[in-house]
């Protein structure tokens, strides 16, 4: 008896056991110690949907395996890439002449010319392409070449940030144009002038890249970049403390935890990340001029990047970040909860039932949606409806999925986020132009100022740097007076890596920060420490 | 030379059986893609948004109109189903807008991945199954079996992605013994077997494992019952060994049942593969299939689903041929 019942335990215990045992054998030698030099593996949130620029990917830059006419340095200057320098612009803003970099191939071996340049712009602007970011090249009227080695841009209107829309990265022509543009080989396995060449994709699970030895700017000194996608950031921690990654993107709760190793080291990114409540105008509580301005005051901006972002962040009043050099100093708004009282009561909206004030019988009161799922946003919303009812103004917040979102956001307040560090015409434009007003995602606020209308206008035409921050100022006064959008924090962007490397930087990042930005933005530069 | 005399197989029969299966499963594929295109066309999910991703966020309406055109998302469902079944069945499966690629390219990329962890977890929860199931069968109401059973019970309730969590958490982020998820190694690029095997251990387990209770209650029963019918208990009686009498005369007779449960598993292995692929990140097929549900990607979903179709159709004829072989009396009438 006893025999048979220690035999099946035995049997029965086996299984279980395999299991475990095999992986134990197994496990791999994770030492956190040194690590090749010339390799490094970083943990992202975001993969790309494709990898063809003519579909939209590294529009911005950074794109590792492509390069655009001009790039951004660290501080988001301009510098020629395949370009040989700065665009040459007509008096009247509306050419753009560039003449190309000599002895540039594409990493099979085929030469880089003009054909390339006019090939990608324009399959990018016909109408059969299916990128969703072909807006942006929007003021183009032509593009010609003029010999191999000049590439002629016509505008159709004077566009003074045209410049920063080429840094677009350049498509083979002699791969492309022998694909479908929207399904073909191109869009998985691309092929281009920069500082990487593709070598593998696992979708899902990580994007490889290998030094491109031909390459026109010099050779990297990271020869092989693993970029892992890992979606959940807990994960991305733990595989970071593992010594399965040399950096990742944190929040910046888990980036404090590694604050006590010696081997990593956290970097702090400026961006233009805004999250802002959008206040639609066709909404008679939110539309309302004064409630407009008793929340923009009643909102205790400190509290929120203290309490929400653990002081990785900044205080917002408008799309443009207080650090930056288009900021118009003095248009700081202070938390003044009686300053907010003070103008509801003044425009006729009196203390009523349940501490929500009322006008006319209308109660001061709307509904805030935020994407579900996104934490930062809820509470981002949680703390603008609690900081609103003290002025008296009732947010219901509510969360949904865009497909839910937006059929309500002609009536309802929508907690949005955005920001394009390059220029201040790319997030102003479509955020307060009225013109755009509920064009997509566009102007969600409706918001519809026509002082704002004319000096975005001249902000966009204008070549002349003291004219366009004159525009600008102007805007950013207009939002004191008459906001339609409750701007409440700029984010930073955390990243933590090993200390293996020299004087690491980070650009000023746009909302969208996939695999572009953080310190990896100039991985082909970086230097490993002696 | 000695050569047994076997009565050959039922070549004829069988053949009947399966171009019987072939011509049911016609219509069946039919009304399944017609299914899959009106549900997808009634999700709140619009094709566009997905396809533009946080570029939608700031694309102009024109721009999204024209990709709306562009992707045929327009089309009133019914159209959109017979332009991809008229040129499904000339072989062009048409190609993934969420992907970017041919639905034929994604497919050949990633079903050799999901075989592999289907076939593994598969054999792992059928053999463990059994063995289990006929320890416990040796003694019912015992330690071992009211232990087992409980066990059984209790997996069942659980779902998969729980207990892939699960695993991920305990074997992943807390013994760090196993990788938590993808085919290989983050710096490795190649897919060597030594790395795959490691990756495959915990997704093909935990699969495994949500598949195992239904084999082990399975066979449990049926050799329970085998045991106390007359030929065992006569077995038993003329004194053969307790193996013998187990494994040559019960579990023989108490397979049969689980013989249809092959075929009948093979939906919930799927929906478990397409749950595990998830929280796993595995490159294969199931997990291109939540990517296509949600950005309503109607080639890829219609062609994967057509897939699942054919494997669980595919599922119940292998039972139901291995049945007939097992118990002549059941025959291939099916």
């Amino acid at each position: 008896m006893t025999a048979r019942t220690i035999r099946t335990l035995t049997a029965a215990t086996t299984a279980g056991v395999l299991a475990v045992g095999a992986a134990a054998c197994s496990t791999p030698d994770n030492g956190k110690s040194g690590g090749p030099r010339d390799a490094a593996v970083v943990g992202i949130a975001y993969e790309p949907d494709t990898l063809s620029p003519l579909l939209g990917y590294g529009k911005d830059g950074n794109s590792k395996i492509f390069d655009g006419l001009l790039t951004h340095d660290a501080k988001m200057r301009l510098k020629p890439a395949l370009a040989a320098r700065l665009p040459q612009v007509s008096g009247d803003g509306l050419t753009y002449t560039y003449t190309l970099r000599d002895g540039v191939r594409f990493s099979d071996g085929e030469p880089f010319d003009a054909d390339d340049v006019v090939f990608t712009y324009r399959t990018i602007l016909d109408k059969k392409t299916n990128n969703a970011s072909k807006t942006e090249l929007d003021a183009i009227k032509s593009v010609e070449k003029k010999g191999d080695k000049t590439v002629v841009f016509r505008l159709k209107y004077p566009y003074a940030p045209f410049a920063e829309r080429t840094v677009l990265p350049i498509a083979p022509e002699h791969v492309a144009s022998k694909q479908d543009v929207n399904t073909g080989s191109l869009t998985t396995k691309p092929i281009g002038t920069g500082p990487y060449v593709l070598s593998s994709w696992s979708k899902g699970e990580k994007l490889v890249f290998r030094a491109n030895p031909t390459y026109w700017g010099g050779v990297p000194k990271v020869k092989k970049f693993t970029m892992a996608i890992i979606k959940d950031d807990d994960v991305r921690a733990t595989r970071l403390r593992s010594g399965d990654l040399d950096g990742a993107i944190l929040p910046p709760n888990l980036a404090a935890t590694f604050k006590s190793d010696d081997d990593l080291r956290t970097l702090t990114a400026r961006t233009y990340d805004y999250r802002t409540v959008t206040l639609p105008s066709d909404n008679p509580v939110a539309g309302d001029r004064a409630v407009r301005r008793a929340l923009d005051v009643a909102v205790d901006r400190k509290a929120m990047v203290d309490g929400i972002l653990d002081g990785a962040g900044k205080e917002a009043y408008g799309p443009v970040p207080t650090d930056s050099e288009w900021f118009t100093k003095g248009t700081e708004r202070r938390h003044d909860l009686a300053a907010a009282q003070r103008i509801l009561d003044e425009a006729g909206w009196k203390p009523g039932k349940g501490g929500v004030r009322a006008k006319n019988g209308k109660r001061a009161s709307f509904t805030l949606w935020y994407l579900s799922g996104d934490k930062l946003r809820q509470d981002h919303a949680l703390a603008y409806a609690s900081d609103a009812k003290k002025a008296g103004i009732e947010i219901k917040v509510q969360s949904g999925t865009w497909e839910v979102i937006e059929p309500r956001m002609k009536r309802d307040a929508v907690l949005a986020g955005g920001g394009s560090p390059a220029d201040p015409d790319f997030d102003q434009y479509t955020l307060l132009n009225s013109a755009l007003a509920g064009d997509g995602f566009n102007n969600m606020a409706f918001y519809d100022n026509p002082d704002v209308d004319k000096a975005l206008a001249e902000g966009r035409r204008s070549g002349d740097k003291a004219k366009r921050k004159a525009a600008y100022d102007t805007i950013q006064r207009e939002l004191v007076d008459d906001p339609g959008y409750t701007f409440l924090t700029h984010i930073d962007h955390l990243y933590v890596l090993a200390d293996r490397w020299q004087s690491l930087t980070t650009q000023v990042e746009p909302h969208d920060h996939g695999l572009a930005s953080g310190p990896w933005w100039n991985v082909e530069k970086w230097r490993p420490k002696k | 030379m000695t050569r047994t005399r076997r009565p050959g197989l039922p070549w004829l029969p069988m053949a009947r059986l399966v171009g019987r299966r072939v011509l049911f499963a016609v219509p069946v594929l039919f009304c399944v893609t017609f299914g899959v295109f009106a549900i997808a066309a009634a999700s709140p999910f619009d094709p566009v948004k997905a396809y533009a991703g946080t570029a939608g966020l700031t694309a102009s309406q024109e721009n999204l109109d024209q990709l709306r055109a562009n992707l045929g998302a327009d089309d009133p469902f019914t159209v959109r189903w017979w332009d991809w079944l008229t040129s499904a069945v000339t072989g062009d499966l048409g190609d993934s807008s969420s992907l970017r690629q041919p639905v034929a390219e994604v497919i050949a990329e990633r079903i050799g991945w999901s075989t592999l962890l289907c076939a593994v977890a598969f054999t792992l929860a059928v053999l463990g199954g059994t063995v289990l199931g006929v320890l416990a069968a040796r003694r019912r109401g015992g330690l071992f079996d009211r232990a087992i059973t409980f066990v059984c019970y209790t997996l069942e309730a659980a779902p998969p992605f729980w207990l892939g969590l699960l695993a991920v958490w305990l074997f992943a982020l807390k013994l760090d013994a196993l990788p938590a998820g993808g085919l290989t190694d983050t710096a490795s690029e190649v897919a060597t077997a030594g790395q795959v095997t490691h990756h495959l251990i915990l997704p093909a387990a935990v699969l495994a494992v949500s598949q195992l209770p239904w084999f082990v209650l399975y066979v449990r029963q049926g050799v329970g019952d085998a045991m106390d019918e007359d030929p065992v208990r006569g077995a038993r009686a003329r004194g053969l060994s307790e193996r013998t009498v187990l494994f040559g005369h019960a579990l023989r007779s108490g397979l049969l049942p689980v013989l249809t449960l092959v075929g009948s598993r093979v939906p919930e292995l799927i929906t478990g593969a397409l749950l595990i692929e998830t929280v796993f990140s595995w490159p294969g097929i199931a997990s291109a299939t939540v990517e296509a549900a949600t950005s309503v990607d109607f080639p890829l979903l219609a062609a994967l689903t057509v897939l699942a179709t054919v494997a669980v159709l595919a599922g119940n004829l292998l039972s139901d041929l291995l049945y007939g072989l097992a118990d002549p009396r059941v025959g291939f009438d099916g």
